[in-house]
């Protein structure tokens, strides 16, 4: 396309029209990517050519404004670049305003972070357009901060807004900041507070980011707020749109700057080795000096550095043991016992059978006194050795505990993992525990045959089975995996019971329905590992019977870590109950929940509940086909 | 820069128990084997041979009741041991022998070891504990009669003696008799009139091992608790607290002084054996080999200074030997 200059005014209404009927067409793609990379060539220097550019994206009729202005966004290579090319159309435009700042930042979330740059960028290059940038922060700032948004949005989009976030924030200059700051730390306050309270650890870490970054601009001469937090590769991309340079800066000291600062350091390197040369040789001669006092004692002493305080040594018997965690006051012993504690517990399951209950209680209150390595980790190893050596009583007292008055949220927590860890324990093999924290996911466990009270019969089967073959051939003989009972059965109705129990009656510090739903949610995720650990055993049926119920009541929960947890149980529920056993007591509710499924598949706002939902479902579908399939 | 303390020389091993005693018999002639003898928790003295590292006889005759103390009486064919079995028995082993001669029934179930003293050629004076809770019984060997029993008075309750030893100021004179007791003190008695002359506080917890120069006339004694306290005889044959030296770990089970009187090592309860000039107690080594308690140590009595050697026997069943400071 090319244009007569010279003074005429000509009119390129006509090609606006082309180019947005086709990009509502949904050829953005095809027509933009040969118009933009020429306009921008074109528009570089030739301030004519931005002209004519501008006026081409203002007579786009308004229908049809949508589509070309987010194809320039897309394609435009910069933000310079796409001020260039649209000028100040978001000022002049309404309909192009409220795509850029409204459209494209609140309502959609599946633009990449280059698109965002773009956009935001070009709202920070031009004074006119500024005003619009602040005016952008505060509403990205007043959704990021609203609990119901946090709450029902997917991930995916808290996390588009605090990226856009990011990016005003490092567009924003001194000035700007100072005239919105009241508004920006009320935003801010309020932000964090929802995002804190959430019960996936993805959005906590979000709201902490962003909000580390409003402190850090906001409060830039007094004390900044700092959060910790896993760093990884999303989070360090995240604080990087905070430090961008502006394109227009350029740093060529740098480079020197660089040069000056190695010479300096190498400098006093060399002057310290040569003083600690000199500090090293006036000490031989007074020590000879020494020497030569004692004329008689002409004897060299060695060298004595070595010789340290013995560290005491931890008690060996499991009572001792007791009596140092409750009230000795001497820190090195007590390190040393809980140290030495798992093992003891191990080694003398008898012993530690007649004081399991006093012993776990003692572990449950167990603060740390000192500034032990892995404090949280002996702990609760010693818990899962003290239930597993005495499975009953110390399950009848961790499950009373959990719903007792006065227990700190991370006190009940840890009881739940301990049951998990230990259940885990009891259902593997006797191999060397592995006793990985399961959290949030189902195990790979080894399944067991059920138990059997003695090995003889297999014994005395295999001898009758080998008296009376002939064998022609022996062919290569498998290794057969140890099998040994599996203790968790005798004890699974003891975990899984009284946890289910008193759900749903309030006291006055712990209300699983109400505020504390964080707990609530690992409960959950609990009661669906317990689940899938009792495969095989005698309860499983009741224990499938009561977690469906269970599931029922709390289907409808707000927390969506609460509905991954409930959808867990369900697939453990129709991995460990036999499909027979479920048809028959519980035909109903299982097709209930097979209709609740399908919903959460379809309109659930969480990725990961779907995804569990559709699992379920999977499931269903083999286990139905399964039972199809096997002649009656 | 010191040097890092120096390795054992060699380290028996065999005993199959915690070592109690031991006791070094290398004076003899050119030819004859240098010997260690040590004492177990099983009741077994082993003869150890010097020259080929090895146990050459296990003597038996404790009733494997452990052994807490032995000791040559003129060479090494005439050996006392003492045992938990309330017995201290007298050995011949001269030519391969191995027959108990003759015993003394002690009836003290204590642990405190014997000590002996060369009065006379064939007569020695032996201090032990008798049965009496805080009496110490000196006997005449080999007749085995009794010369005196060292009874406190009254009102001083010293508790149990827990070690001994008898020394004279010069071959002739009158032996005296050194013991620490149970509450901390050491108390100077003499044989002959069956008195107390002197008595020192020298610890707060039971005097565990001590050892005297008579030359100097000073001496060492270790305790359960972390300080060696030095004390000296003056003229009036009063005890005075000398020098306290503190040490790192608490707990000392053997102290013993160098026949030439120019070091001294002790045995610790936190598995290091500690040397020290004997002079001014000045710190020299702490030799850290043994993984238990070290619950005795000795110095060889070899004629050829620089062959001479230290032993430390432990409760992890081994017995170090240690080839150090020899050249002075």
């Amino acid at each position: 396309v090319c244009f007569i200059l010279g003074g005429v005014d000509c009119s390129i209404s006509f090609v606006s029209h082309v180019l947005g009927k086709a990009c509502v067409q949904g050829r953005q793609k095809e027509i933009l990517s040969v118009l933009v990379p020429r306009l921008t060539d074109l528009t570089k220097s030739d301030f004519i050519w931005q002209r004519i550019c501008w006026q081409l994206v203002e007579c786009v009729p308004d229908r049809w404004m949508e589509a070309v202005v987010l194809g320039f966004v897309q394609k435009a290579p910069g933000a310079d670049v796409l001020s260039r090319l649209l000028g100040n159309l978001v000022v002049k435009n309404k309909k192009a305003q409220f795509v850029v700042t409204q459209k494209m930042l609140l309502l959609q979330y599946g633009h990449t972070t280059a698109v965002l740059q773009n956009l935001l960028g070009y709202l920070s290059l031009d004074s006119l357009r500024r005003a619009l940038l602040i005016k952008v922060l505060q509403e990205l700032l007043d959704t990021w901060g609203s609990s119901s948004a946090v709450k029902h949005s997917p991930p995916e989009q808290q996390q588009y807004i605090s990226k856009a976030i990011l990016i005003c924030l490092s567009h924003l200059k001194e000035p700007e900041i100072e005239s919105c700051r009241q508004e920006l730390l009320t935003g801010m306050m309020e932000g964090v507070k929802c995002h804190l309270d959430s019960s996936l650890p993805q959005i906590r870490r979000l709201g902490m980011i962003v909000a580390e970054s409003l402190s850090s601009k906001i409060n830039t001469d007094g004390p900044v707020l700092k959060f910790q937090y896993e760093e990884d590769d999303e989070a360090r991309e995240l604080k990087a749109l905070l430090m961008q340079t502006p394109p227009f800066c350029v740093v060529p000291s740098l480079p020197d700057d660089d040069r000056n600062e190695k010479a300096d350091a190498a400098l006093p390197l060399v002057l310290e080795g040569n003083k600690k040369s000199h500090a090293a040789a006036p000490v031989v001669p007074e020590e000879e000096s020494d020497a030569e006092l004692d004329s008689d004692d002409d004897l060299i002493p060695y060298d004595m550095s070595e010789d340290k305080e013995l560290k005491t040594k931890a008690p060996v018997y499991i009572r001792d043991c007791i009596e140092v965690l409750t009230g000795c006051e001497d820190v090195d012993k007590w390190e040393a016992t809980l140290k030495a504690l798992e093992s003891l517990i191990r080694k003398n399951p008898a012993a530690t059978r007649e004081v399991s209950v006093e012993l776990a209680k003692i572990l449950l209150h167990l603060e740390e006194k000192t500034c032990i390595e892995g404090f949280a980790e002996l702990r609760q190893r010693a818990q899962v050795a003290v239930l597993t050596t005495d499975p009953i009583p110390v399950a009848k007292y961790l499950t009373s505990q959990f719903y007792s008055l006065n227990y700190s949220l991370c006190q009940r927590v840890d009881v739940l993992d301990v049951l998990v860890l230990a259940a885990q324990e009891l259902s593997c093999p006797k191999s060397r525990g592995k006793t990985k924290h399961s959290g949030a996911q189902k195990p790979c466990i080894q399944l067991l045959p059920g138990s059997d009270s003695s090995k003889d019969w297999k014994r005395i089967v295999d001898e009758r089975i080998k008296s009376k073959t002939r064998r022609f051939a022996t062919s290569q003989s498998q290794v057969e995996l140890a099998s040994s009972p599996n203790e968790f059965s005798s004890v699974a109705g003891h975990f899984f019971f009284p946890l289910i129990q008193y759900f749903d009656r309030p006291l006055t510090t712990f209300d699983l329905l109400g505020e504390d739903h964080f707990v609530l949610g690992r409960l959950v995720h609990t009661l669906a590992v317990l689940m899938y650990l009792a495969v095989n055993t005698v309860a499983v049926a009741a224990m499938g019977k009561a977690l469906l119920e269970f599931v029922w009541a709390l289907r409808f929960h707000a927390d969506g870590y609460v509905r991954q947890g409930l959808l867990s149980c369900i697939s453990s529920i129709l991995l460990s109950v036999p499909m027979e056993r479920l048809l028959e007591d519980v035909t109903e509710e299982l097709l209930e929940t097979l209709s609740w499924l399908g919903d959460v598949v379809e309109k659930d706002p969480d990725g990961d509940c779907r995804r569990l939902a559709l699992q379920s479902l999977l499931l269903m579908e083999n286990l139905k086909n399964k039972l199809k399939t096997v002649p009656s | 820069m010191a040097l890092p303390p120096p390795d054992p020389q060699f380290v028996l091993r065999g005993t199959g128990a915690a070592v109690h005693t031991l006791h070094f018999s290398c004076g003899g002639k050119e030819s004859d084997v240098p010997v260690l003898f040590s004492g177990s928790e099983t009741g077994f003295i082993h003869v150890w041979n010097l020259q080929t590292h090895r146990v050459d006889t296990a003597l038996d005759g404790h009733g494997r009741k452990s052994v807490y103390c032995v000791e040559t009486m003129g060479g090494k064919h005439r050996l006392l041991s003492q045992g938990r079995d309330q017995r201290i028995c007298l050995w011949d082993l001269a030519e391969g022998r191995t027959s108990v001669m003759d015993s003394v029934f002690t009836e003290n179930v204590g642990f405190c070891r014997c000590s002996l003293l060369k009065v006379a050629e064939g007569r020695w004076l032996m201090a032990m504990a008798a049965k009496a809770l805080d009496e110490v019984q000196v006997l005449e060997l080999p007749s085995k009669t009794s010369v005196c029993t060292l009874k406190p008075e009254a009102g001083a309750k010293l508790g149990m003696p827990m070690c001994l030893k008898l020394w004279q100021l010069s071959c002739g004179s009158q032996p005296l008799l050194l013991a620490g007791y149970e509450d901390g003190s050491v108390v100077l008695w003499n044989l002959t009139m069956g008195k107390a002359l002197s008595q020192l506080v020298c610890h707060q917890e039971p005097v565990m091992s001590l050892d005297f120069d008579s030359e100097k006339a000073k001496g060492i004694s270790g305790s359960s608790e972390k300080v060696l306290s030095i004390w000296r005889l003056n003229e009036q044959q009063n005890l005075q607290v000398y020098k306290t030296h503190k040490l790192v770990n608490a707990g000392i089970s053997d102290i013993t002084i160098r026949p030439d009187n120019k070091i001294l090592a002790t045995a610790g309860w936190d598995h290091r054996i500690r040397i020290f000039g004997w002079k001014k107690l000045k710190p020299l080594a702490v030799l850290d080999y043994h993984t238990a308690t070290v619950h005795s140590v000795s110095f060889s009595d070899h004629n050829n200074p620089s062959e001479r050697l230290l032993a430390a026997g432990s409760k992890d069943h081994r017995i170090s030997i240690w080839s150090i400071y020899t050249q002075t």
